[in-house]
């Protein structure tokens, strides 16, 4: 697959809703203040009248929200994924899924890649959560058109739905012929020595990982599961049985997230070795989204490295517990960047002040 | 040479809050991102808080036992709280220009985990802080039975958090004398005026019926508010909220009062403007 052009996510889901809201008069948004961040500000421009300002109050937006679902109405709320996925967790779990109501939750500046704002607004655990929430269904479309294409499906089925998306313009690469139906992953690449299955941006990723190994001969499939819940465990289990390894990629925490719902399936239908790309139980921090990226092992860099590695196992060379220089392999992308934590050098910021305090006095 | 917690003069806090508003506007401009509007127009509570004898607090020794607290609830504010506690001696001015890069202990909303002197709990997620800060402030008055002050500072939308009544209600039922929130009142909020986003009027008989004393006073002057904190320090057997009513972007002519300042950073022409404004 090639790239033309990039562009956020978030804007499919804003284009998407305002497409919806024109299908389906009993599509309503509720506001909760940052309505030109998540793009819920073009639903309003278009139709005033069905969107509600709840303020800055995400634990009572998601209830209203619930009652509004439970009156006929097809409400739609959105604020940072770290916003309206956590802090109304309760809200969510009892008013939303354990009401089966019909509330349509869009996480916005999900992942490490919302870059400065640093860790507070950084969601990791959306995945993990919802996830594991009954009646939900938990999509992360990979571009800008999957998004859109996803949103209108949350609003045209029944029952609670979550999608997540980004800040930042990522490659657009799927287009209005790339099949999308809710539950139903894609093979986005063709291969059989080994399966790269992927969500969200990280899709990209593992194409551009796979044409890295093509390269040394290893032909991998790539797979874009959209739809986390219901996962599609078939697509799954046939990789596990043709390709005998698996590699996961997403840009949230591994544990309880998309890798481990994978796993799970693998380990059900038919057990193989598997790697996992994602964030490994630390939390984000600032810095540009190039750097965050790579610092916290989000890179195709890193889908490559993973799949070296699970290659390795599954033929015996390593077991997975050794270090990779002790087997003969540095990865052919190694990963020294700087980890987070503090950088600078606080002794030479306190020298710089000194000077100037001099100067100053001087 | 860093300020003093001693007592100054409205008149020399009125300088050091200009000082504070230059070093927000000199650490954003390089950041190339973060919040403008809210870090300008409080500036001179931060001022007068640090530097106005407010709160005891030793800057080479930020984690003294019996200090006085203050907590940030209005997290993404933290470019006048970086610029405050730099001033006050806490950590090097020079690292304000590391704001929300890669690796700095000047996180885009307050981390801990960073353990920049002087900061005392992660805070962000809006709401959150004003609670952290009646912990505290239960902490020091009914376990340790000391006479330490914790202080909060939350934004007006903010207050549309309902966990924040929640915050509100259980300091009043303990009858924390020793808390003192600050609500930075610029009537702005990302999407517009807080009243048209979603009311929060009226404050002072909210706070009222909830039990708190209430101090109404202009938060961009600093005679005003040194002696709002003087009476909220005076008050006895109740929590106490100062409603500082500010300007969003204060000093700032062409950002004064708009709520588009909110969340962005001025570009460089705009920062050249701003620092000739301040002086």
């Amino acid at each position: 697959m090639t790239t033309y052009g990039s562009k956020a996510t978030r804007f499919g889901f804003g284009e998407g809703l305002a497409e919806l809201g024109a299908q389906d008069e009993r599509i309503v948004v509720l506001g909760g203040d940052i309505t030109g961040s998540v793009l819920t500000s073009l639903f309003k421009e278009k139709f005033p009248d069905r969107f509600f300002s709840m303020g800055i109050a995400e634990q009572n937006a998601t209830t209203v929200a619930a009652g509004l679902a439970l009156s006929g109405k097809v409400p739609f709320f959105a604020s940072y994924g770290a916003f309206c996925a956590l802090r109304n967790a309760d809200q969510l779990r009892i008013s939303v899924c354990y009401n089966e109501a019909n509330v349509k939750i869009g996480g916005g500046h999900s992942g490490i890649s919302v870059g400065p704002d640093g860790a507070t607004h950084q969601i990791l655990e959306d995945i993990a959560l919802l996830h594991a929430l009954p009646h939900m269904t938990l999509v992360v479309p990979c571009d800008y058109l999957e998004a859109k294409k996803a949103t209108i499906a949350i609003g045209q089925m029944i029952g609670p739905a979550y999608i997540r998306f980004g800040r930042e313009s990522t490659p657009m690469f799927t287009t209005e012929e790339t099949p999308f139906r809710l539950g139903k992953g894609e093979v986005f690449r063709q291969g059989n020595d080994l399966a790269i299955i992927a969500c969200g941006p990280m899709v990209w990723e593992a194409l551009v990982a796979a044409d890295e190994l093509a390269k040394e001969g290893i032909q991998a499939r790539v797979i874009n599961i959209h739809t986390i819940k219901p996962l599609d465990e078939e697509i799954i289990a046939e990789a596990a049985r043709e390709c005998g390894a698996i590699v996961t990629a997403e840009e949230a925490q591994i544990i309880g997230g998309f890798g481990s719902a994978v796993a799970q399936a693998v380990v059900k239908n038919h057990p193989v070795p598997m790697e996992f790309v994602g964030v490994t139980d630390t939390f984000g921090g600032s810095g540009t989204p190039t750097e965050l990226m790579k610092a916290f092992g989000l890179t195709s860099g890193d889908i490559y490295n993973s799949a070296k590695k699970v290659l390795m196992r599954r033929s015996g060379q390593w077991n997975g517990f050794q270090r990779m220089t002790e087997v003969g392999m540095e990865g052919q992308h190694p990963q020294n960047y700087p980890k987070p934590g503090v950088v600078f050098p606080i002794e030479e910021l306190i020298e710089a002040d000194r000077q100037a305090a001099a100067e100053q006095t001087a | 040479m860093p300020f003093t917690n001693e007592r100054h003069s409205p008149e020399k806090l009125d300088e050091i809050a200009r000082e504070i508003r230059r070093d927000i506007i000199r650490s954003l401009v390089v950041a190339k991102s973060g919040h403008s509007g809210g870090p300008l127009g409080s500036a001179d509570i931060f001022a007068v808080l640090y530097m106005g004898g407010v709160m005891n607090y030793d800057p080479h020794d930020p984690a003294k036992p019996g200090r006085d607290r203050f907590i940030l609830s209005a997290g993404h504010m933290c470019p006048v709280l970086y610029a405050t506690l730099a001033n006050a001696g806490f950590f090097p001015k020079s690292e304000l220009l590391t704001l929300r890069k890669f690796g700095s202990r000047l996180q885009g909303h307050p981390g801990r985990d960073m353990h920049l002197p002087g900061i005392e709990s992660s805070t962000g997620s809006l709401g959150q802080g004003l609670s952290i800060a009646v912990g505290m402030a239960l902490s020091d008055k009914l376990v340790d039975r000391n006479d330490a002050r914790v202080y909060a500072l939350t934004g007006d939308g903010e207050l549309q958090e309902g966990s924040i009544w929640e915050a509100v209600m259980s300091a009043a039922h303990y009858g924390l004398d020793n808390f003192c929130m600050i609500v930075d009142n610029n009537d702005c909020q990302i999407d517009g005026r807080v009243p048209d986003v979603m009311n929060i009027y009226p404050l002072q008989k909210k706070f009222e019926s909830f039990n708190f004393h209430v101090i109404e006073c202009d938060g961009n002057n600093t005679a005003e508010l040194l002696a709002a904190f003087d009476e909220a320090k005076a008050t006895k057997g109740k929590p106490s909220c100062i409603i500082a009513r500010t300007y969003m972007g204060n000093g700032v002519s062409f950002m004064q009062d708009k709520y588009e300042w909110h969340g962005k950073p001025p570009s460089e022409d705009q920062a050249k403007v701003a620092l000739e404004e301040l002086g």
